[in-house]
């Protein structure tokens, strides 16, 4: 993904060799650019060289720039219980997701990749909630959850009366809700990136590996797994990166609550914002753009290089 | 989880062990079915309950939230759809989601196309810079990004959150081209050259026609990334005429804490574009993704 040395460079040096080694003029590269670059810098590039600015600074946003604080915010945040417990809930939904989703998402590609009957309609269907909202989906798992809603009705009718929750009000379950509903919106995405994977798989290594007397099992461990390896990190990567930024759908479901229960970074990040607290917001957000950073440079510096090396089965 | 493979290879064994092995990947398959329907029940349920949870009376949502609506009520779907409100924000998401997508596209290939054709000093480190993008979303560059649209006098301005959103969209609309633009043939770039058309011709009449496919592609993800925004409209809009569909709802969801069958009318109503622009589209949106992600 991101900055990654591009496979398709190696893979097409012809592309690179050839006419493209003619450069029309920097005047000509440059026009191209510019209104991207325009674009880009005046909405992302120059926004974030602003917040490191007044991150170094105690400002409500609005009166002038004269309050040099420097690091203080910076230190006050990494001080701060809520700051660090929300950051505990990140991780929490991190290393559920890569437990949880991500498996259960590779054992439903794999499913909708055999020839069972209906496949293409099941794509569809579990597809389809990573098309809504996270705000639609908040609103109506909401709805769902919330006291003597649908869930606890239906437990009731069932016998079950003594396993109803608060589930989004209870402190120790909130966190859990959260990560199913997340996952019931996002799993799709995960499952058609990995089916495009297993798609990509020649039949034929399959067949012979079943020829060879290879149980399902064996074939999939020693054939399919690895071929699909590549997939599956991008599909960790863009899962880490995500839970670490998670906003929408937290806000919309929880507010971050109970009490703080199932805060995020980027939630306590807006809290402070509403509280014109800018100058701290703005290390706050300095923080979570550095630490997807080390994860994306950690990430492909460990992960992403054995792909290179692991011959061009992923590309 | 055995898969497919193995099934197919071997049919015919009159042995014992064979049939007891056809009877095992029976069983197999059958839990996979087992399987598969739960999931779509998960998947299914609650969109069927909002919908239909819009069709009861909020006393029916407390006594009977399950089974089809006894009587069928209509009036919170024909309220909102009636109060004006609901066909508002359809019009004022449309038309950022269309101002979006109308942005990204000729800044996105214009960059991608000289990335993706020509060798320049900086080429790397700018596509770099794009990518790097992706680990920026606007929920962490909010504050910033409100300040400098306060700066320009871009709030309460569509334009607002049309602008800012492409930018932020650059980053995948590239990724997604660069691999699609570089598969175009040398040979076209060299006739072209030799009929004297310089890159912007080039570009014009030769790439952008091969590249709807592409085009497309990115222009779907735009729109569904637009529609479905949520943060920055909400600090952007201050004027609630200007509200989008995702505003409107949350707002519902908070005003209404208790009628839930409005809330649940609305949220209905405020899904069905997007899943109805799913129907259309779902292979685009599916290889657009796939391809961003897994090719580069």
């Amino acid at each position: 993904m991101a900055a990654a040395p591009s496979p398709t460079e190696t893979a097409t040096p012809r592309a690179v060799g050839a006419t493209t080694s003619k450069s029309p003029g920097w005047r000509t590269v440059a026009l191209f650019l510019l209104p991207a670059l325009l674009l880009y810098g005046a909405f992302v590039l120059y926004p974030i060289t602003q917040s490191l600015r007044y991150s170094l600074f105690d400002w409500n946003g609005l009166g002038p720039l004269d309050s040099f604080v420097g690091i203080d915010n910076f230190t006050r945040a990494i001080r701060a219980d809520e700051f660090r417990s929300a950051l505990g809930h990140n991780l929490f939904i991190v290393v559920v997701s890569l437990i949880v989703q991500i498996p259960f998402a590779l054992g439903l590609a794999v499913l909708l990749n055999s020839k069972i009957r209906g496949r293409a309609a099941m794509r569809t269907i579990f597809f389809a909630p990573f098309v809504l909202s996270e705000v639609v989906t908040g609103v109506v798992w909401r709805q769902i959850l919330r006291p003597d809603g649908l869930v606890d009705r239906v437990l009731d009718d069932v016998g079950a009366a003594g396993l109803t929750q608060g589930w989004l009000s209870n402190p120790d379950i909130v966190l859990f809700s959260l990560f199913f509903i997340l996952s019931w919106k996002y799993f799709g995405l995960h499952m058609v990136l990995m089916l495009a994977g297993l798609q990509g798989i020649p039949q034929e290594l399959r067949e012979a590996a079943a020829i060879d007397g290879a149980s399902a099992w064996q074939s999939f461990r020693n054939i399919t797994l690895p071929l699909l390896a590549p997939t599956i990190r991008v599909s960790v990567f863009l899962s880490i990166i995500g839970a670490l930024q998670q906003f929408d759908l937290v806000w919309v479901t929880t507010g971050g609550g109970p009490i703080g229960a199932s805060s995020m970074m980027a939630t306590f990040l807006y809290e402070q914002f509403r509280r014109g607290l800018f100058g701290y917001a703005s290390a706050l957000s300095i923080i979570i753009f550095l630490l997807s950073l080390v994860v994306a440079i950690l990430y492909q510096r460990m992960v992403l290089r054995r792909d290179i090396e692991g011959a061009g089965a992923g590309a | 989880m055995p898969d497919a493979a193995a099934t197919s290879t071997i049919d015919i064994d009159p042995t014992s062990a064979g049939r007891a092995a056809a009877r095992r990947r029976r069983l197999v398959r059958l839990l996979l079915y087992v399987v598969a329907i739960a999931v779509m029940l998960i998947i299914v349920v609650p969109l069927s309950y909002s919908i239909l949870g819009g069709f009861r009376s909020n006393a029916q949502l407390v006594s009977a939230p399950t089974g089809l609506p006894d009587p069928w009520v209509f009036g919170n779907y024909a309220a909102q759809l009636g109060s004006g409100r609901f066909w508002r924000e359809v019009v004022n998401s449309t038309v950022i989601a269309l101002v979006t997508t109308a942005v990204v596209l000729p800044a996105s290939s214009l960059a991608a196309f000289v990335i993706a054709r020509y060798t320049f000093r900086g080429r790397e480190p700018i596509y770099g810079l794009f990518t790097i993008g992706l680990l920026f979303p606007v929920a962490v560059a909010i504050l910033p990004l409100f300040i400098v649209l306060r700066q320009i006098g871009l709030l309460s301005n569509p334009l607002g959150v049309a602008l800012p959103q492409a930018a932020f969209g650059l980053p995948i609309a590239i990724i997604i081209m660069r691999p699609f633009l570089r598969a175009i043939p040398d040979e076209l770039q060299d006739a072209a050259r030799i009929d004297g058309a310089g890159p912007l011709r080039f570009y014009w009449y030769v790439v952008l026609p091969l590249s709807r496919p592409v085009l497309s592609t990115v222009a779907i993800l735009t729109i569904v990334t637009s529609w479905n925004a949520f943060l920055l409209p909400l600090l952007v809009l201050i004027d609630p005429a200007q509200h989008t569909l995702p505003i409107g709802v949350n707002n519902i969801s908070t005003q209404y804490t208790t009628d839930y069958a409005a809330v649940l009318a609305y949220t209905t109503l405020a899904m069905l574009p997007a899943l109805i622009f799913y129907a259309i589209a779902e292979r685009q949106i599916v290889s657009g993704l796939t391809s961003g992600a897994i090719k580069e």
